[in-house]
């Protein structure tokens, strides 16, 4: 019984020698994806948020990359910090909409070398704490931190125990609610509905039958249309404030959204780069093609279509000579 | 998978005669022990959670570890010598696949797989194969299913070598199959999340992190089955073939691997489907393909979308499934030698013709105008009926106020009680019904498992876990044996079912995301309901199988005595297939747990979102002392409810 496996060995350990010693070393920065550039066409990897406004910055650039520089673009799905790591070994070669990593900026920017800044996306972000309008018009004082123990209870569901619910959502967002909700002595339970899709669905249902609910949200958001939401006011936010991630207790910052290009991406390929660099439009417009997408159901090319037709003069000056 | 499958993985464990008269001595005993220590133990030891000083702090160390890797991925030997070339073959297969299959057009790759279905299915399943990459056409999917499959082809080969070279071994060597089963029943309990953030640490984001992750998932069965080819070999022929003077390499080649035949063929097939139920799985670590076009759909809560892409998954699945089959069938039956070498030739030119007619026609892409779109319809049905179910629904009320119900009353107290438990008393729990159903060492498996948890200190988090997963395995065992029961009655039912369990079988999760959160709305609730979809599938396929395997002499001769249906079946049926329900548990179990994940992305919380939370933030520590903690309750779980020894594949 022991002689069949003679070969086997030899066999296993002649191709680990070969590949450790046969071939040169491998390049872990340049590991573009096997989908790239088929068909002889130049490809750019573009790296897509699972948020929709992520989606529609990719979808305009993409319809200009390809209709207008001739190239052929591909996007993947992955959450931001991921990202920056694809970002760093060219999986990808851009990030269009980052909420702000200084710890992967720290190492890959400056350390590395990897990556390089991609300039401002003219869209800026803001974080916070909304309840629905039709709840804040009913009941004012909502909208002020201090009040929200009062209404607690009307936010209680079946996860939240019996304090109110805070729902919170996907695990790749940057989030202080549960210090929050600690530091500031609130009687609310932080619930993680897991994932952007699980929190916009159940802040439909809510909103369709006129609940009153407590949700972590964002701006530029376009689900804002569909159901308009007021900001609850949290201690204003000062620098540095939330430097200690267990005693937070402000709110959160605004946030100029940046992008990122891998560095050898920015320095080689040219137009598509540029045109990247150059990619910055204002935070109504995204939500406009953003709408598009996840309302109307338009798929993004069809609604990145629609919007390039329309400002012609605006993404005019994207477009490197 | 198919019955095909369910029925060779009956033969693959042994009853256990002497087993069961042996646990109905110790039952008693047992459990009057377990009470007398219970009570002692709440005044000598007092309760409360796992103690904090039994616990050990990986953060520091797995941070190290992580950050130590992305600081050297780019310069030390280790990557740029070994990872690297790794990471470069399998880009470079991929790619080679993927511009073969995109050179064939629309038009070649559908001749090839209907004239590869011919030959070896048959000319019924030559036509569902057109017929379902047509469909992959028309759906709009063309091109990110050609990269799924040139994805699959590369990690089933590569699953299917590896596989075979362990199969081979533990099947020659008794040493390498006693070392081998332990490590290969802890990888079937396994979920697939809990290794993407390791893989994805060395590999990185992209397609050889994916080919990886899904090699790790889909090589078990395959390496399963082919020793249990090997040792099932029958003694007579090798006996026969010792005495005409063979040699081992002689023997193995002609007598033994050709005996083992339908065992490899089997193995091909599960690991074909382990690795397509991980094409979806890997799009979260930027697989690409179809199951990151349903991942994006997700993003923008489209329903209607993430099904467009998710189609193509199950009709390849349905269609390699059913080849396979049909080729493992087929074995045995009518010689072919004689005619195989003209067909293949046949099926071949005839490949080239068509691809080269096609191209010379219309090139190669599938042709843009012709795409029925199915998403607009299926949101608005979706919409339809979360909009009409959600509440307000008269006497019954609406699927929200179910589950907030089934939130209050069955989540709750389920959780609150084990977490009330004192620590020694749930492991005592644990020993105590791991002796019962099954042996000492299932049960210090099963107890250091368990504790194993409390040192990572997850033990609430575990137990809010636990406490989710008892409860989906609970509900999916009442309906899965009701259906089951039924369709084993009657064979309409069963031919009704067949392609339904398919769909929901080979449906990749992420699709019913949505549905269940606007049924059931964001907690712990939909987590429960997701879980037992994925589930019930198999519990049904193994409750029907095992009922229908019910020996026909004892139906017959009850049937003789004057046996109603229903005493037939409580009084023979039932008993009769018992390892055969104590299998579906095993099995509910199992699946139910691999649905944790995927519970952490609709609030389930716990562990699911720990692991979510990890890979989506780069946290190693979170991220693998989640999935860690995930392994060691499935293995418990797995070891608690497993009565018989088992070898079979994971999944079912």
């Amino acid at each position: 019984m022991a002689r069949p496996r003679t070969p086997l060995v030899a066999l296993v350990s002649a191709t680990a020698l070969i590949a450790v010693a046969g071939c040169g070393a491998a390049d872990m920065t340049q590991q573009s994806s096997p989908f790239a550039n088929a068909r002889g066409a130049r490809t750019v990897t573009l790296s897509v948020q699972s948020w929709v406004g992520a989606q529609a910055n990719v979808a305009v650039a993409q319809y200009l990359l390809e209709h207008e520089l001739g190239y052929r673009v591909d996007t993947v799905q992955i959450d931001e910090v991921p990202a920056w790591d694809a970002l760093s070994q060219g999986r990808v070669d851009a990030i269009l909409e980052d909420w702000g990593h200084p710890d992967q900026e720290a190492r890959y920017v400056s350390d590395k070398k990897t990556i390089s800044p991609g300039g401002e996306l003219g869209v800026t972000g803001h974080i916070g704490w909304f309840v629905p309008t039709y709840f804040a018009k009913e009941h004012p004082d909502v909208t002020d931190w201090r009040n929200l123990n009062k209404y607690a209870d009307r936010f209680r569901t079946a996860e939240s125990g019996g304090k109110g619910q805070l729902l919170d959502g996907s695990p790749s967002y940057v989030t202080n609610d549960k210090a929050l909700v600690q530091n500031l002595g609130l009687d609310y339970q932080v619930v993680f509905s897991g994932s952007e899709a699980a929190q916009i669905t159940q802040i439909k249902q809510f909103a369709k039958e006129k609940k009153p609910f407590l949700s972590y949200w964002y701006k530029p958001q376009w689900l804002f249309a569909k159901v308009p939401m007021t900001e609850v006011r949290l201690p204003a936010y000062e620098d540095g404030c939330d430097a200690d991630a267990k005693k937070v207790a402000c709110a959160y910052p605004r946030t100029p959204l940046k992008k990122y290009l891998n560095a050898r991406f920015a320095h080689d390929s040219g137009k598509a780069a540029r045109f990247l660099k150059n990619f910055s439009w204002g935070t109504e417009d995204q939500n406009k093609v953003a709408l598009m997408i996840a309302d109307q159901k338009l798929s993004p090319q069809d609604a990145a279509k629609k919007w390039v037709d329309e400002n012609e003069q605006e993404w005019r000056a994207w477009i490197p000579r | 998978m198919t019955a095909t499958a369910t029925t060779a993985r009956f033969t693959a464990f042994g009853s256990s005669g002497t087993a069961g008269s042996l646990v109905r001595h110790r039952t008693g005993l047992l459990l009057a022990a377990a009470v007398a220590l219970l009570v002692l133990g709440t005044f000598l030891v007092g309760g409360g959670a796992w103690p904090g000083d039994l616990t050990v702090d990986l953060t520091g160390p797995l941070g190290g570890v992580s950050d130590w890797i992305i600081d050297n991925r780019d310069t030390h030997p280790l990557f740029l010598y070994f990872f690297g070339h790794i990471s470069n073959g399998v880009v470079l297969s991929v790619r080679g696949v993927y511009l073969v299959l995109l050179a064939a057009g629309w038009a070649g790759v559908t001749a090839a797989a209907g004239l590869i279905a011919w030959r070896v299915a048959g000319i019924g399943l030559a036509l569902s194969a057109v017929v379902a990459f047509l469909f992959c056409g028309l759906l709009g999917m063309w091109v990110p299913t050609m990269q799924t499959l040139a994805l699959m082809v590369v990690a089933v080969l590569v699953s299917v070598v590896v596989g075979a070279l362990l199969g081979l071994a533990a099947g020659l060597s008794d040493r390498v199959f006693r070392v081998l089963r332990p490590v290969l029943d802890t990888m079937q309990v396994m979920p697939a999340f809990a290794y993407l953030l390791p893989v994805v640490l060395v590999f990185g984001i992209g397609v050889p992190a994916a080919v990886l992750a899904t090699v790790v998932y889909a090589a078990p069965p395959m390496a399963r089955l082919t020793a249990l080819g090997l040792r099932d070999a029958d003694p007579g022929v090798m006996e026969a073939a010792a005495s005409l003077g063979a040699t081992g390499r002689q023997r193995l080649l002609t007598a033994r691997l050709p005996l083992a035949r339908k065992e490899l063929l089997l193995g091909l097939n599960q690991t074909i489907m382990m690795a397509l139920s991980m094409a979806v799985i890997a799009s979260v670590i930027g697989a690409g393909g179809l199951g990151d076009r349903v991942y994006q759909a997700l993003a923008s809560v489209d329903v209607g979308a993430a099904l467009a892409a998710g189609i193509p998954i199950v009709l390849l699945a349905v269609v390699l499934d059913r080849v396979t089959g049909a080729a493992g069938d087929g074995i045995g039956s009518a010689p072919r030698t004689g005619t195989a070498r003209p067909g293949w030739a046949v099926a071949a030119a005839g490949t080239v013709i068509v691809a080269v007619v096609a191209r010379l026609a219309a090139g190669t892409a599938w042709p843009d105008g012709r795409t029925v779109a199915i998403a607009e319809p299926v949101n608005r049905a979706v919409g339809w009926m979360t909009g009409h179910l959600y509440s307000g629904v008269p006497v019954i009320g609406g699927t929200a106020d179910w589950a907030g119900r089934f939130t209050t009353w069955v989540l709750d107290p389920v959780r609150d009680g084990l977490q009330w438990l004192p620590w020694w008393a749930v492991l005592l729990l644990i020993a105590v019904l791991a002796m019962l159903i099954g042996t000492w060492r299932t049960t210090v498996t099963a107890v250091l498992a368990m504790a194993a948890i409390g040192v990572l200190g997850v033990w609430d988090p575990a137990l809010d876990t636990l406490s989710q997963v008892l409860a989906g395995v609970a509900v999916t065992l009442v309906a899965g044996f009701a259906v089951g029961i039924a369709s084993s009655r009657s064979e309409r039912v069963e031919r009704l079912l067949r392609p339904v369990l398919d769909v929901f079988q080979t449906m990749p999760q992420f699709v019913y995301l949505i549905p269940v959160v606007a049924l059931f709305g964001v907690g712990r609730a939909p987590a429960v309901a997701a879980a037992v979809i994925y589930a019930l599938p198999a519990v049904v396929r193994i409750t029907t199988q095992g009922l229908n395997g019910v020996d026909p002499v004892a139906m017959e001769s009850s049937r003789s005595l004057g046996a109603t249906g229903v005493q037939q079946l409580l009084k023979v049926q039932l008993p009769l297939a018992r390892p055969a329900l104590l299998l579906a548990v095993n099995q509910g179990v199992v699946l139910v747990l691999a649905v944790v994940v995927i519970g952490g992305l609709v609030g389930g919380g716990a562990l699911g979102y720990a692991a979510v939370f990890g890979l989506a933030q780069g946290d190693l520590a979170t991220g693998l002392v989640a999935g860690a903690a995930i392994v060691l309750l499935g293995l418990m779980l797995d070891r608690v409810t497993q009565p018989t020894r088992r070898h079979s594949g994971k999944g079912a």
